[in-house]
């Protein structure tokens, strides 16, 4: 069986490249037609071989962890490029090719008429060979591959629309953010090639304990000794928190909507910035042993959660409310990942790559029948117009705001009972306040952006009127194919994925024996209708419940209201409006403070120093000698004997006063003389 | 007998006096070529008395090629000195300053 998952993964990971690489490198001869059929074609291969592989594991029990190819051998250490498929990555293969999947097919009819089409199916292509060697890999170097992979093809599909300007600052921006990230992660695999010797999964997994109990310190800041597994972590979590977007990293997230809408659905909702809680989960065995990090990630991610979802509020493009609501949940994923409820923060990544690409796909529906408008202020009453993408809409706002039964509801609510029943982590009570009160904010933000959109009056032109219509089938029939799983998977997964035991995960996630807050929940649930049922008993349930009424007050009843509100409330509606400072404190003081300190060291170290005092400096310093020296060649034949002369004399004074062996001492003292 | 020093004593006095005329002299090219003449007269006479004192011929084989030699530099030295006034309308050494940088 293993050899069948080798091939299977294979075949997954390869496929998506020969795509990318197909109409990449061939686009102009393949010409449009066969470059999407190719790439989409491609896709569905691996998309079927995901769920083949997902058999074999999950539900087989098989197992492969082989290194496929050495990629570099220096001393002890061995670079390998390897698979380790469990339950873990067959469910991130599955839902990384089923997302993409539909955009591929998606982005037929919404790239319809762009000029970079192939480009486009190739970047598309590549990113997903990128993300599938990050979930794929059995080693940290291959983690950091894909990892880089999917940064440098997400910079590519953010400037995509390279003519257009807030497209290039959006990409630079989301490089550059990440760079910070990438940093911390790196040093975090140094620290552990330092500490275990090998960059492999399992060999680092099993030693951790050993490395825990020896309590091994490493003093960062000399005087304060942290424990190293400590120290990983946190590392490590710093690059999850640029990918991730979590709290104060997040500000690239939002930026990067000026991509085309497939790819915000697709790498900035469902699958890339999940990577950093795939990163979580796989390193479980890690983040185990060290209650500090799972309290700072915990912390983090609360945080997240709550405050980004606030700035959703007071924005007015469509993309950028859903933006912002990726970020508060990838805040709820980070959170599970602290209170070691693994499992349920992956569950929710997989319903929320389905319901938050839902809500992108349909967002780019609309803005594909408004002909690229996003302001939602231009928008209402189009559910006449577009009733498709209006009911998978309203679907994906359901998931998302957790109303049971809808897929969110289940992913969500394990993940605020998990936090709530995990007492004994600090930080835990403030993070519970953060997530039932994300709760509210969560359904009001996703419901005005609903009401404005589809409800209310009609506050577009008479003549984009004349044009809208529902979008053609290439972008309605991936709008239902995750309408689907956003309805019924919650329900179906929860059972298996969180509280059986064993769960779907098998072992491939690992919880230390007190923190298993999942095994608490266990004993609670009793089916899922019981479970829908017992919602109304709980304080998340409620507060979504009045964060829709609320916005339907705000937005369809009593519109006048909101302006009374922002004039009532104008100091934190200037709060919001600003997004915390974040963006104006990195513009002003670090974009612009590196441009003045460039500049401090251009004028001073390279104009001054170098240029002027070492490059002209000796130039100057050549003909300044030069004038001196040239007085004595006066051109007179005599001044010349004269200083032959004297240079005779000086040489032969020279030679005998230092001379022991004094020649002329000896001639004087011969027979001749 | 002549002492060895008496004779060395002489070439460097010889020596001396071209030196001397070289610096001091201002005025003709053609001294110059002369002080050049003295000066391997100089050398050849301390050639010839260290020769006898260590009963080497040797010595004054040398000083026949060098008197050969200082013959034919000075015809050449003069050859350019009459070029030089040629060219100059001077022989004057203050007024020979072409080298200066």
């Amino acid at each position: 069986m293993a050899e069948t998952i080798r091939t299977l993964s294979l075949i997954i990971v390869l496929a998506p490249l020969l795509g990318a690489i197909l109409a990449g490198l061939f686009g102009k001869v393949l010409g449009r037609k066969t470059s999407h059929r190719v790439t989409v074609l491609l896709m569905f291969v691996a998309f079927f071989a995901a769920c083949w592989v997902w058999k074999l594991t999950v539900l087989d029990h098989g197992y492969l962890n082989s290194v496929l190819y050495i990629w570099g051998e220096s001393g002890n250490f061995t670079f390998n490029i390897g698979f380790m498929i469990d339950q873990l990555t067959a469910w991130m293969m599955l839902l990384v090719t089923f997302v993409s999947l539909l955009v591929h097919i998606y982005s037929i009819g919404y790239m319809a008429d762009d000029s970079g089409y192939q480009r486009f199916f190739s970047y598309v292509s590549l990113f997903t060979f990128s993300m599938l060697l990050l979930v794929t890999a059995n080693n940290f170097l291959q983690l950091f591959i894909g990892w880089e992979g999917v940064g440098l093809v997400s910079y590519l599909l953010i400037g995509f629309w390279y003519t257009k300007e807030a497209a290039i600052f959006g990409s630079f921006k989301a490089f550059i953010v990440n760079r910070v990230g990438d940093f911390g992660f790196i040093i975090g695999i140094a620290a552990v090639m330092t500490y275990f010797g090998t960059l492999d999964y399992t060999t680092v997994f099993a030693k951790a304990p050993a490395l825990a109990k020896a309590g091994t310190v490493l003093a960062v800041i000399p005087g304060a000794p942290w424990a190293v597994l400590t120290f990983i972590c946190l590392a490590l979590f710093i690059g999850a928190m640029g990918k991730s977007a979590q709290m104060p990293l997040h500000v690239w997230l939002p930026e990067s909507m000026e991509g085309p809408t497939p790819i915000s659905a697709l790498i900035h909702a469902a699958t890339m910035v999940t990577a950093g809680v795939f990163m979580v989960a796989r390193l479980s065995p890690m983040f185990e042993l060290s209650p500090t990090a799972l309290s700072v990630v915990l912390v983090i991610g609360a945080t997240g959660a709550l405050f980004t979802g606030l700035v959703a509020f007071v924005q007015h493009d469509i993309k950028r409310v859903i933006a912002y609501s990726t970020l508060s949940q990838l805040g709820y994923m980070m959170a599970a990942m602290g209170v070691s409820a693994y499992a349920a923060g992956i569950f929710h990544l997989m319903m929320h790559g389905c319901f938050k690409a839902l809500l992108f796909l349909a967002a780019g529906s609309v803005i594909l029948g408004m002909h690229h408008e996003q302001d939602m202020r231009k928008m209402g009453g189009l559910r006449k117009y577009m009733p498709i993408t209006y009911i998978t809409f309203l679907i994906g706002a359901l998931a998302l705001s957790a109303i049971p039964p809808f897929a969110g509801y289940y992913s969500k609510d394990a993940i605020i009972e998990a936090v709530g029943a995990a007492s004994n982590i600090p930080g835990s009570g403030y993070a519970y306040v953060c997530l039932v009160l994300g709760a509210f904010v969560t359904a009001f933000y996703i419901f005005r952006a609903f009401f404005l959109t589809f409800h209310g009056k009609e506050r577009f032109s008479a003549e984009v009127k004349q044009h809208v219509k529902e979008s053609p089938w290439v972008v309605w029939l991936p709008l239902v194919g995750l309408a689907i799983p956003s309805v019924f998977a919650g329900a179906i997964l929860a059972y298996p994925l969180l509280y059986a035991s064993p769960s779907w995960f098998g072992k491939s996630i690992f919880v230390a024996k007190g923190n298993n807050v999942l095994a608490t929940l266990a004993e609670h649930y009793h089916g899922w209708f019981a479970y829908a049922l017992h919602s109304v008993t709980t304080a998340p349930f409620w507060a979504a419940v009045i964060g829709i009424v609320s916005a339907w007050v705000l937005c369809l009843l009593v519109p006048s209201w909101r302006d009374v509100l922002v004039k009532r409330l104008s100091w934190i509606y200037f709060i919001l409006v600003k997004k915390y400072g974040f963006d104006d404190f990195n513009q002003v003081v670090i974009a612009h403070g590196s441009k003045r300190f460039g500049e401090f060291c251009y004028r001073v170290a390279d104009a001054k120093i170098l240029d002027d005092w070492i490059i002209n400096g000796s130039g100057r310093a050549v003909r300044f000698g030069a004038s001196v020296v040239r007085r004595l060649q006066t051109g007179y034949l005599y001044h010349y004997v004269f200083v032959m002369i004297l240079g005779l004399v000086v040489f032969v004074g020279w030679f005998e006063l230092f001379e022991t062996h004094s020649v002329l001492a000896e001639m004087l003292k011969s027979k001749y003389f | 007998m002549i002492a060895l020093s008496n004779y060395l004593i002489l070439g460097a006095i010889l020596f001396s006096l071209s030196i001397a005329g070289f610096v001091l002299n201002r005025r003709n090219v053609i001294t110059l070529l002369m002080c050049v003449e003295l000066m391997l007269l100089a050398v050849n006479m301390n050639f010839i008395a260290f020769s006898h004192y260590l009963n080497d011929i040797k010595g004054q084989v040398f000083v026949f090629f060098i008197l050969t030699v200082a013959a034919a530099e000075t015809a050449i030295g003069l050859a350019i000195v009459v070029l030089l006034y040629r060219n100059k309308k001077t022989i004057d050494v203050q007024e020979l300053d072409s080298l200066k940088g």
